[in-house]
């Protein structure tokens, strides 16, 4: 087998030296009756070249040459080729996690740089991207907070991804009945309202208690809208409640302004170089301030010096983390997504402080593009909400319906909100970024617009 | 490197010569204002007012993020790379983490277009490529376990360890009493009870019997009706495997117990006997182990959890599964479910990896993988127990472990050890884990490590063992040949410096 | 690494000890609270203290903060039940002190509930064979 470096009279020589008459000596401490008689009913071996045809068949079973108009939380942006010249190199991808610093310099270096760029974007004092994801960052922020605050009331805005808010669910439903973690929800300005799109701050300033360790909100938010985070840090804060801002579409940091006024952030990386790979791996990153680093969970890098004075990068504080404190650790995080947040490394350096503002700048408007468009041909909700790549479409037509139609023109469309907002009716979610062609937007709008024809014809 | 200037014993490497590597400083500090690396295409559409459209929310004060130009980014990376180890350059003997070869047609296969620009909501009837490598990758691993159900969710073993206490919980909920204790051995890895305790379970610590094992009459007294389930490594951390585990199995089953297999070690039993088989309830694999998905610097792993059938309708959602019409199709109506444990279905970029990995090896190439890893373990056994001293003399599988008893007469410790293999041009092996072993050294070759490798580094090991009899302080005061020696761990705990700041502006703390 | 071994400091007489390796010297209601030299000597260089809050309650053989170095942490058990009246803040910016003196480097001040609790505590003789004892293994 060709990932084998030895030879059968290798092999011999090995068992002779070690006093074995064959490989089974080695196995016989498994008991008998468990040893497998027979090979795995597995796919046989296969060829190099067999293996490419068959995840390239796999591709083809997928879309492929489709416009593509879904966001929710993965985006599609352009990769420079760099990322993947330099991910590739086999002392990064094969490099181990960097406990042995003076063998991993490279690899604390490039997260240093990663913590300070993700520093500066968010507006955080400090930031790792040792969550698995933006999803399960939630939970993980959350349990930050109630160890700062030692309150277990949590309150979570219904405009926080769907799947985010799940997440969360899962982590607190046991927790619930032993250390009374509660979980409310909050919900959102009803179209035509001044809060449209955007956490009701009445009932936020209403839900939150001196119990309440944090708030959660999204920004921009599940339907594109970005949040009035001041004024929900102040209601927050007035009752000593933490703020937790996630946030799903890292671009918009380029242009949106930074949540400075919480006290964590969490943010889905993905948007910075990664792949949306249906559906993972991505890049979890939770960002805080200073005086909360010691409850932070997952690795951080710190700048040190070596014994004659160089600088030096060294995982640091390590204490809180799994392998040394075990049960009393603030999480059971252990890997982190080193190699994602290097993409992400290199994307935000590609682009650089003048970058990172014009790739938000043509998001911007390439989505207020499409909305105008697309929004002529059915009702645009929340249109006087400022928010950024995404939008929500009402229809008359059922998204399954008005999907179906677009796809025969190779176009997906937004994706259906019905089963998470059903107040919504037949409402999408649309998302255009700087590789929307204006040429797409018009040729879906073409579609939309035929179904008024459509209607009438009925 | 240390010279023999006193006639002291100082050994020859073989695997490393010195060489230059490049200095290279923070990006921040090459960058300069109008340096570009990017060019955007022109908009299609009409131009924007960014503060007609955001109006407050509109950010007045751009990232300091720095200016390079391309080629200052590709030395920047390129440089830095060049001051890691890896395993494309040689072998990582960390024990319980097989550190083996990263096949490169995975990381090809996984960026054809159609798999990695696949979003997670694009219809189902366009995602059959990545439904099908989810489905088949299922498959594989269920044979390979010998369990019954198996979800793919998990980003990383921890993960799959919550969501396997999870499965747990549930399942004794079902039951009407969701017990109140987890008991884990003392020689088991620091995830384990973080994870039991994240979800709530109090957790009984147990300790090894003479052997490193779990001693079966003391575990048939501690199993009573709270008892959820036992967290068992097999083959322990020491590398050795539990013999009686159907005894234990039977144990727990006995009181409605579960057992659950944390499956680090799976290169010592793929393809030679199956977990399912000697009677573990739930289980989770590390594709970023067992089936080669790169380490990357940390991370992403990916962590499937399997199960038996009892454990079944607990599953995460969704739930991958095949219509009458030979559709694949996800399935979110599961009411037992514990509900998700992340956004989407998992790390489907490792998933295709691990499936590379699995068919260029085939029932065949999986066997001898493990026979291999298990010869290779055995045979640095052999070439220096002579040297280190084995605290226990069961049967080593993947892994051995040596402590460092004899080396400490001389003053010296596993973890001085570890950073004197580093002038030999090797990665330490995991120091002082297990905790059961005192001063432990923990060393798993891998089925990726020819002959000459093994050869190599026995020849280090022993020639560091010479080093510690005859003159410690180079051992003591190693690495000498790296780019920075030991670095001040101390002060970065004391006064964190976790990002770059301007010069002028105080850094942090 | 922190200082040599345990036998070449010497444990106040008149200080309590106990077998979690913190030591309680009372006067009159009041106790005052650190950890061993043999403690400091196993974690070796501390890094940070948690420190419990003024007004907490404390309980005798429960958790009141922890100790952290580089590559170890250890929870600190209360001797005594009471309640803090005051904490030594220099440890927040310098908690090398306790490497340097862990006998002077005092971590909270309680109010004792009953001074006569601390008897039971060990003596510093017996502390010190105490602690040869674990060495020993």
């Amino acid at each position: 087998m060709r990932y084998l470096p030895k030879s059968d009279a290798e092999r011999a020589a090995m068992l002779r030296e070690i006093g074995a008459s064959s490989i089974d000596d080695l196995f016989a401490i498994i008991p008998e009756e468990y040893r497998l008689q027979r090979d795995l009913e597995i796919p046989r071996q296969m060829g190099e070249s067999e293996i490419v045809d068959h995840f390239k068949a796999a591709a083809a079973k997928n879309a492929n040459g489709y416009a593509s108009f879904l966001g929710a939380g993965v985006y599609r942006h352009y990769r420079p080729v760099l990322i993947d010249t330099i991910v590739q190199r086999g002392e990064f991808l094969t490099s181990y996690t960097p406990y042995q610093a003076e063998i991993t310099q490279g690899t604390l270096q490039a997260i240093f740089e990663f913590q300070t760029m993700i520093s500066e974007l968010t507006g955080m004092d400090i930031a790792n991207a040792s969550m698995y994801d933006g999803s399960t960052a939630c939970p993980e922020a959350v349990m930050m907070a109630m160890r700062v605050t030692g309150r277990d009331g949590v309150v979570v805005a219904r405009t926080v991804h769907p799947e985010y808010r799940q997440v969360m669910h899962t982590y607190a439903q046991h927790r619930e009945k032993e250390s009374g973690l509660k979980a409310q929800e909050v919900g959102y300005g009803a179209e035509g309202t001044s809060q449209a799109g955007r956490v009701d701050l009445a009932a936020l300033e209403a839900a939150v208690t001196d119990q309440t360790a944090c708030v959660l909100v999204q920004s921009p938010n599940f339907f594109g809208v970005i949040e009035d985070v001041p004024a929900i840090a102040e209601i927050a804060h007035k009752k000593g409640a933490l703020l937790v801002v996630a946030i799903a579409e890292a671009v918009s940091l380029g242009i949106v302004k930074p949540p400075a006024e919480a006290d964590i952030v969490i943010m889905e990386a993905q948007s910075f170089g990664v792949a949306p790979s249906y559906g993972g791996p991505f890049c979890g990153v939770i960002a805080a301030k200073e005086k909360y680093v010691r409850q932070m969970p997952g690795r951080l890098v710190g700048q040190t010096t070596d014994r004659q004075g160089r600088r030096g990068f060294v995982l640091t504080l390590s204490t809180r983390e799994q392998h040394i404190r075990r049960e009393k650790a603030t999480s059971n995080i252990c890997t982190n997504q080193a190699l994602v947040a290097l993409m992400a490394t290199v994307f935000m350096t590609v682009y650089g402080k003048e970058g990172v503002r014009e790739l938000a700048l043509q998001n911007l408007a390439k989505a207020d593009y499409a909305a105008k468009i697309l929004g002529a041909q059915g009702t645009l909700l929340f249109g006087r909400s400022p928010r950024f790549n995404e939008f929500v479409l009402q229809t008359e037509e059922t998204p399954e319906a008005l999907n179906a139609r677009l796809l025969e023109q190779k176009i997906i469309g937004g994706v259906a909100l019905k089963k998470w907002y059903p107040e919504l009716g037949n409402a999408t979610l649309w998302c255009a970024t700087e590789l929307t062609s204006k040429e797409q937007v018009d040729r879906a709008a073409g579609v939309l617009a035929a179904t008024a024809v459509g209607a009438e014809a009925r | 490197m240390p010279t023999q200037a006193d006639d002291k014993f100082v050994g020859t490497t073989r695997k490393v010569t010195q060489h230059l590597t490049q200095n290279e400083g923070l990006s921040f500090e090459k960058s300069a204002p109008g340096k570009r690396a990017y060019r955007l295409a022109p908009l299609d559409v009409p131009e924007v007012d960014p503060s007609a459209l955001l109006g407050e929310a509109r950010r007045s004060q751009s990232a300091e993020l720095p200016e390079l130009s391309e080629i200052e980014i590709i030395r920047h990376f390129t440089r830095l790379s060049t001051w890691n180890y890896a395993i494309d350059l040689g072998m990582y003997p960390l024990g319980s983490c097989t550190m083996k070869y990263n096949p490169r047609v995975n990381e090809f296969v996984s960026r054809l277009e159609g798999i990695a620009e696949a979003h997670p909501y694009q219809p189902e009837n366009l995602s059959q490529g990545s439904l099908g490598i989810l489905r088949l990758l299922q498959t594989c691993l269920l044979e390979i376990t010998g369990m019954d159900a198996i979800t793919l969710q998990p980003a990383a073993g921890a993960h799959g360890e919550f969501t396997g206490i999870l499965l747990a919980r549930a399942y004794h909920e079902a039951k009407g009493n969701a017990r109140k204790n987890v008991i884990i051995p003392d020689s088991a890895h620091g995830t384990n009870p973080a994870t039991a305790a994240i979800c709530g379970y109090e957790v009984v610590n147990f300790k090894s019997n003479a052997n490193g094992g779990v001693d079966v009459e003391a575990l048939a007294r501690a199993v009573n009706e709270e008892t959820a389930a036992l967290m068992l490594t097999n083959p322990s951390t020491i590398g050795v495997f539990e013999n009686e585990i159907h005894r234990i199995a039977e144990i727990l089953h006995a009181k409605g117990a579960l057992l659950y297999m944390d499956g680090a070690n799976m290169n010592a039993l793929c393809g030679k006997t199956r977990p399912g088989d000697f009677g573990v309830d739930v289980m989770h694999l590390n594709l970023h182990k067992t089936f080669s998905t790169p380490h990357g610097g940390g991370g992403p792993g990916s962590g499937p959890v399997a199960c038996r059938e009892h454990l079944e309708p607990f599953l995460p959602i969704p739930v991958v599964e095949e219509g009458q019409d030979g559709q694949l199709r996800l399935n979110y109506d599961r009411p037992q479910s514990v509900g998700r444990v992340r956004a989407f279905y998992g790390n489907f970029g490792m998933f295709v990896r691990a499936l590379a990995y699995i068919l260029a090896n085939g029932p065949d190439g999986l066997r001898q993988t493990t026979e291999d890893a298990v010869l290779n373990a055995n045979y640095i056994r052999k070439k220096l127990e002579d040297l280190y001293e084995l605290p226990y003399n069961t049967p080593s599988m993947h892994e051995v472990v040596f402590s460092d008893r004899r080396q400490l007469r001389n003053g010296v410790r596993t973890g001085d050890i570890a950073k004197r293999l580093i002038d030999y041009g090797f990665h330490p092996y995991t120091v002082s884990f297990p905790l059961i072993v005192p001063g432990a050294l923990m060393i798993e070759p891998t089925e990726s490590e020819s002959r000459e490798e093994l050869d190599l580094f026995v020849d280090a090991m022993r020639q560091i063992a010479r080093e510690v009899e005859e003159n410690p302080q180079v051992v003591l005061d190693a690495p000498h040949s790296t780019r920075v020696s030991r670095l001040d761990e101390t002060t970065a705990a004391r006064k964190p410096v976790l990002r770059w700041k301007e010069q002028g502006i105080a850094n942090s703390e | 690494m922190g200082k040599e071994s345990a036998n070449e400091m010497a444990y106040p007489t008149n200080y309590r000890y106990t077998r979690e390796h913190e030591w309680i010297d009372v006067s009159g209601k009041t106790g005052t609270v650190g950890i061993t030299d043999h403690a400091q000597d196993s974690l070796g260089d501390i890094v940070f203290v948690e420190l419990p809050k003024v007004g907490d309650k404390v309980e005798k053989g429960k958790v009141f903060g922890s100790v952290e170095s580089v590559k170890a942490v250890s929870d600190l058990y209360s001797p005594a039940t009471g309640t803090v009246t005051s904490i030594n803040e220099e440890l927040t910016a310098s908690p090398e002190k306790i490497n340097a003196d862990a006998h002077a480097a005092w971590i909270m001040k309680i109010e004792l509930n009953d001074p006569g609790e601390v008897d039971s505590l060990l003596k510093a003789e017996d502390y010190e064979k105490y602690v040869k004892e674990e060495t020993g293994h």
